[in-house]
């Protein structure tokens, strides 16, 4: 029974929850039990098992008055990167050892006034910097899915690879999570999960660990489409403490979903069907093209031309905004401090301690580009080439509604197969950086197996808030595809 | 912050050269004044800006930098650096950025202050100083630009340690820099104080140099007159327009004695310890700064609409400059008169309230003798301002009034003033109580002299031989009235007499 | 462009991160590989182009002048790994 309940989705646990099937309580508590026979996958990093059974309490004395907002009752997983008021909130650095915000993120807090239950903080690349969640200070999150045959623990993608791993093994019912060049999309497609990110303005940044400030969004990650509108109606919302959040109502996304297709002209932009492409995500895409067509949607080749400069702009961009974001963590207001000889040794040595080799060498590389000599020919040249990024979308949209690409180039590969080569790493953002770049709403939809069994996703690009065309174009590849495959729960055996 | 000035051409004045061994050296100078704008809360958050309060107090969680916070630009900061750029008759830039200047500190929390480094709020404009002989110099502003000010590191509470306090963390300020168009510490003393009362005028910054609402960071340089321009230092954190003055003339001395050795000038950032009267090196020289400027993401270009523009300067209030024309003009002063009346908006108002409150035709040079000598040295005496004047400016006016029409005498008029500032009682009134009119009818007065003349036939003789001892029987008939003799009818009936005597 | 060793000395000093010297190789490196990639970004013709200053097609939102926040020392110091009298404690500071 207890098992059970973590089969259901979003959509219909609130729906049970409503009709009084279930409570809260009894579906939280199978959620505690589940995260605690899921250790093995690392996807937490702070359990919070005695909020979240009484923020079950609550919701079910308001559910049993027919009362309560439109997540009552319903249990999240909450990426560290959310400041969590009295909470542990970490980023999953060293350097923020110990810190306990006295304050909450507007998205979590959106998400407690709709009446959603915490189960704990979700680990993720240290300050979201990385792409298979092997940089956390706590440990590689492992992928729920295995390759067929294989007992290789795989990463589930990151940055947000704690709320993918999490929502994939069902040790949440849905998770909260950012992305800076893809770090909600890949994940979910390592996974089988969908996972959106809205437009740049969307979601409030206040209370959000920040990684590069002009680039990063929450989003959530779900089991399917119709939970992702769910979640994203919750977390989405114009907040005056964010100069970057926009002052636009925030659309029913969920009703959005059923109306269909038709004569929704879909672009396939030619220049991601890059050299030496995957043969298996390259069939993916050719299949999902004909999905989309059979459902009625009007195919169009578009152009982005500048696409193959988007990561190396990205690489330049978001090192550099992060170089600056994390000067703050100095050990002198909160988390670590390794005491030295004067201020500036006690700096150098916090700091040295405090941060891991993927946050250390992206500060550098931030700080390098930004120096005396160097800023025109690397930020500000990055800051056009951007411009012009931004201009291909906006030239593709004159002939189309909604792109769609790959998410990733590969399915999930091994935990350390990747990690001596940055550069390898990074590759993995090729198809999903663009997107942030131009500020643009983005999903992952899963949309097939592998040869070896593992989850590949297809992604939907849509225009500048117009998040409910997207989530229309993905409810409609989500029915097409009709991906069912689950991952066998070997961790709790 | 360093910018790359254009220099108005000015040639040298003989009395602003200083004379080292070697020969004559000129002094260039360029302000950068950082003015806290008056506002109730911080550039970017809502934390308080009032002064003096217990440590982190005035904190918000923006200030501190906790991971995730982020600011957003209070309006009314904005709207005083608009109008400040206005009273610096300057051009308004309708898009300006703020950027991030990186560096670790620990008085500021995010690891970078944000200000407007490539492209900021207000460009160029001009201040008129008024100097010593009636003199007066443009001096160009280069621009002006916001940014947050930051922390205060205390290094005395407790040995090895410095302690930190972010109440003024994030205060909003306006650092104003000027070309470097000053050839004197009194040039410098002058800009800066005009710069003051233009603020004050304004209300965009209370100008408390205590409190350290305005600060000057001071560059300095020396050349042979004529030649190019010398390596220049920064004196940072000037706080009082006296140390201004000393900080460059310690200054300008100290390069023109290395120069003169034969050594050089290091370009460095100095700091004014005005105890020892003297400037000394502040940071270590290795260390060069690298503030890697770059666009703060958290916020977007700051565009302003030139109907705001124009409401603000709308409503701008009469500048010093324009109210000392005014007061030449209309009330016919001299123009060191007027200067000394504009240098504090309070004044000029008290001034015009005396010109204003009584029949058309008031004698506007006494009424400002009257408020440069006696008020001003009652009002220091008595701990009293312009404001809190026991005096008003219509009971002043009334009392210029009694001296022109020859009620009273200059004399009798001090006693009469006196009177008013402890009673606060009418001038009018207490010439009539006290009984001091002036004598003007001529009959009595000349009475009063023929009785001191017949009682005094030696000095009577003497003054016939030596008309300058006249004087002498004024004196005496003014004695004989209580003062209440109209000075210019004795003097007149006096010189008449022993004329008239004379002549026998 | 291509940076030496000293250079990553003189980036890691400007970030403040200690980095000892046996590190220094490998991180060069490193560095080197990452800007010899972004270097392509030099075919890309960027004349006459504004760069993106920001991912919204917006100008500035302002609050009013108003205090909305204060006298909570203890959230603001509460975290602090060294603090007194509500200050922060910090090795001493030499101007
Ligand atoms: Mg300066
Ligand atoms: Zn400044």
């Amino acid at each position: 029974m207890m098992s059970d309940l973590t089969k259901l989705t979003l959509a219909g646990a609130r729906d049970a929850l409503k009709a009084k099937e279930i409570t809260s309580v009894e579906l939280t508590g199978a959620y505690l039990k589940a995260m605690e026979a899921g250790k093995a996958l690392n996807a937490y990093v702070t359990v919070t098992a005695d909020k979240a059974l009484e923020m079950a309490k609550a919701s079910d004395a308001k559910l049993a008055k027919g009362e309560g907002g439109a997540l009552e009752g319903i249990p999240l997983g909450i990426k560290d990167l959310f400041a969590t008021k009295g909470v542990l909130t970490t980023a999953c650095s060293h350097i923020l050892d110990g810190f306990v915000p006295p304050y909450e993120s507007t998205v979590t807090s959106n998400l407690w006034r709709d009446g959603a239950v915490m189960l704990g903080k979700l680990n993720n690349d240290e300050f979201a910097m990385g792409s298979s969640n092997e940089t956390s200070f706590y440990g590689p999150v492992v992928n729920p899915w295995r390759r067929n045959g294989d007992t290789t623990n795989l990463v589930p993608g990151g940055s947000s690879g704690g709320s993918s791993s999490a929502v994939s093994a069902r040790l949440c019912l849905a998770a909260t999570a950012t992305d800076t060049g893809g770090s909600i999309r890949q994940p979910a497609a390592f996974t089988g999960t969908v996972g959106i990110k809205p437009t740049y303005g969307r979601c409030s940044r206040w209370g959000v660990v920040a990684f590069a400030s002009s680039l990063d969004q929450a989003g959530p990650i779900t089991r399917d489409v119709r939970d992702a509108a769910i979640m994203l109606g919750s977390m989405a919302g114009y907040d005056e403490k964010d100069s970057t959040s926009v002052n636009q109502p925030v659309p029913d996304y969920e009703a959005a979903l059923g109306k269909g297709i038709k004569g929704l002209r879909v672009g396939i932009p030619k220049e991601y069907r890059v050299d030496g492409m995957n043969a298996e995500i390259d069939a993916l895409w050719t299949r999902g093209i004909e999905w989309l067509k059979a459902a009625g949607a009007e195919i169009v080749d578009v152009s982005l031309p500048n696409t193959k400069y988007a990561l190396p702009t990205y690489y330049i961009v978001a090192p550099a905004e992060a170089s600056s974001n994390l000067a703050r963590y100095d050990g002198v207001r909160y988390g670590l401090r390794v005491e030295g000889k004067d201020i500036t040794d006690m700096y150098e040595k916090t700091r040295a301690a405090g941060f891991g080799a993927e946050v250390r060498r992206r500060v550098l590389i931030g700080t390098y580009v930004l120096s005396a000599g160097y800023y025109d020919a690397y930020y500000l040249k990055a800051q056009q080439v951007r411009t012009l990024i931004a201009r291909d979308f906006a030239e593709a949209y004159r002939s189309c509604d909604v792109l769609l690409t790959p998410t990733a180039p590969s399915a999930a590969f091994g935990i350390g197969e990747k990690t001596s080569d940055p550069l390898s790493m990074y590759l993995n953002d090729v198809f999903t950086v663009t997107v942030n770049l131009a500020g643009l709403p983005g999903i992952s939809v899963p949309a097939g197996l592998s040869s070896e069994g593992l989850p590949l996703g297809l992604q939907l690009i849509g225009k500048t808030f117009d998040e409910e065309t997207l989530l229309r174009a993905a409810f409609a590849l989500e029915q097409a595809a009709e991906f069912t495959a689950e991952p066998k729960t070997w961790w709790t055996a | 912050m360093t910018v790359v000035y254009s220099m108005q051409h000015r040639d040298p004045r003989d009395e602003d050269l200083i004379k080292g061994t070697t020969g004559d050296w000129e002094i260039i100078l360029g302000l950068e004044v950082h003015a806290q704008i008056s506002s109730k809360a911080k550039l970017f958050s809502g934390a308080s800006t009032e002064f003096g309060a217990e440590p982190n107090t005035q904190v918000s969680l923006v200030d501190a930098a906790l991971p995730g916070m982020l600011p957003v630009i209070n309006r009314y900061c904005v709207e005083q650096a608009v109008k400040t750029g206005l009273g610096l008759r300057a051009k308004i830039n309708p898009y300006s950025v703020f950027d991030r200047k990186n560096y670790f500190y620990p008085d500021l929390p995010q690891g970078y202050q944000i200000s407007q480094f490539k492209s900021p709020i207000v460009g160029e404009g001009e201040v008129v100083i008024d100097l010593a002989g009636g003199r007066s110099i443009a001096v160009g502003i280069e621009r002006l630009h916001m940014e947050q000010d930051a922390g205060k590191s205390v290094h005395d509470l407790a040995p090895g340690n410095s302690h930190v306090d972010l109440n003024r963390s994030g205060v909003a300020l306006m650092e104003i820099v000027s070309k470097p168009d000053m050839r004197s510490s009194d040039e410098a003393r002058a800009y800066v104080t005009k710069l003051r009362t233009i603020l004050r005028y304004l209300g965009t910054c209370d100008g408390n140099m205590e409190e350290g609402s305005l600060r000057a960071d001071v560059n300095v340089s020396v050349r042979r007159p004529g030649e190019k321009l010398g390596t220049r230092c920064e004196i940072k954190n000037v706080n009082s327009i006296r140390f201004i003055g000393q900080a460059i003339e310690y200054e300008a001395r100290r390069q023109i004695e290395i120069l003169e050795e034969g050594g050089s000038i290091t370009q460095e950032t100095r700091l004014f310890d005005p105890k020892a009267g003297e400037t000394r090196s502040m940071r270590s020289k290795e260390e060069a700064h690298d503030y890697r400027y770059f666009p703060d993401p958290d916020l977007l270009p700051l565009v302003l609409d030139q109907a705001d523009i124009d409401r603000i300067a709308a409503n701008l209030p009469e500048l010093p400059d324009d109210k000392k024309a005014r007061l030449m003009s209309e009330y016919g002063l001299s123009a060191y008169d007027a200067t000394v009346l504009v240098g504090e908006a309070a004044t000029a108002d008290y001034y015009e309230a005396v010109m204003k409150s009584g029949k058309p035709g008031r004698d506007g040079k006494l009424a400002v003798n009257w408020m440069t000598s006696d008020l001003y040295g009652a009002l220091n005496r008595e701990g009293h301002t312009i404001e809190t004047s026991p005096v008003s400016p219509k009971q002043l006016g009334e009392l210029v009034d009694l001296i022109t029409d020859g009620t009273i005498s200059g004399r009798i008029a001090k006693d009469v003033f006196d009177s008013m500032y402890k009673t606060g009682r009418d001038p009018a009134e207490i010439v009539e109580k006290d009984g001091l009119r002036q004598v003007t009818d001529t009959g009595a007065i000349e009475a009063a002299v023929d009785a001191i003349m017949a009682a005094n036939p030696d000095k009577v003789a003497q003054a016939k031989e030596k008309p300058a001892l006249a004087g002498w029987f004024v004196g005496q008939v003014m004695k004989s009235t209580s003062g209440k003799a109209n000075p210019q009818v004795v003097n007149e009936i006096i010189a008449a007499k022993l004329g008239a005597s004379s002549d026998d | 462009m291509s940076v030496d060793q000293n250079t990553v000395r003189r980036i890691a000093k400007l970030a403040r991160i200690a980095v000892r010297e046996d590190e220094l190789p490998a991180l060069a490196g490193e560095l080197n590989t990452i800007l010899d990639w972004v270097e392509m970004l030099g075919e890309v013709d960027t004349q006459g182009v504004e760069p993106m200053t920001s991912a919204v097609a917006m100008t500035m939102k302002m609050r009013e002048d108003v205090v909305t926040s204060g006298n909570h020392q203890k959230d603001v110091t509460g975290n602090a790994p060294s603090s007194e009298d509500g200050f922060y404690v910090v090795p001493r500071v030499v101007e």
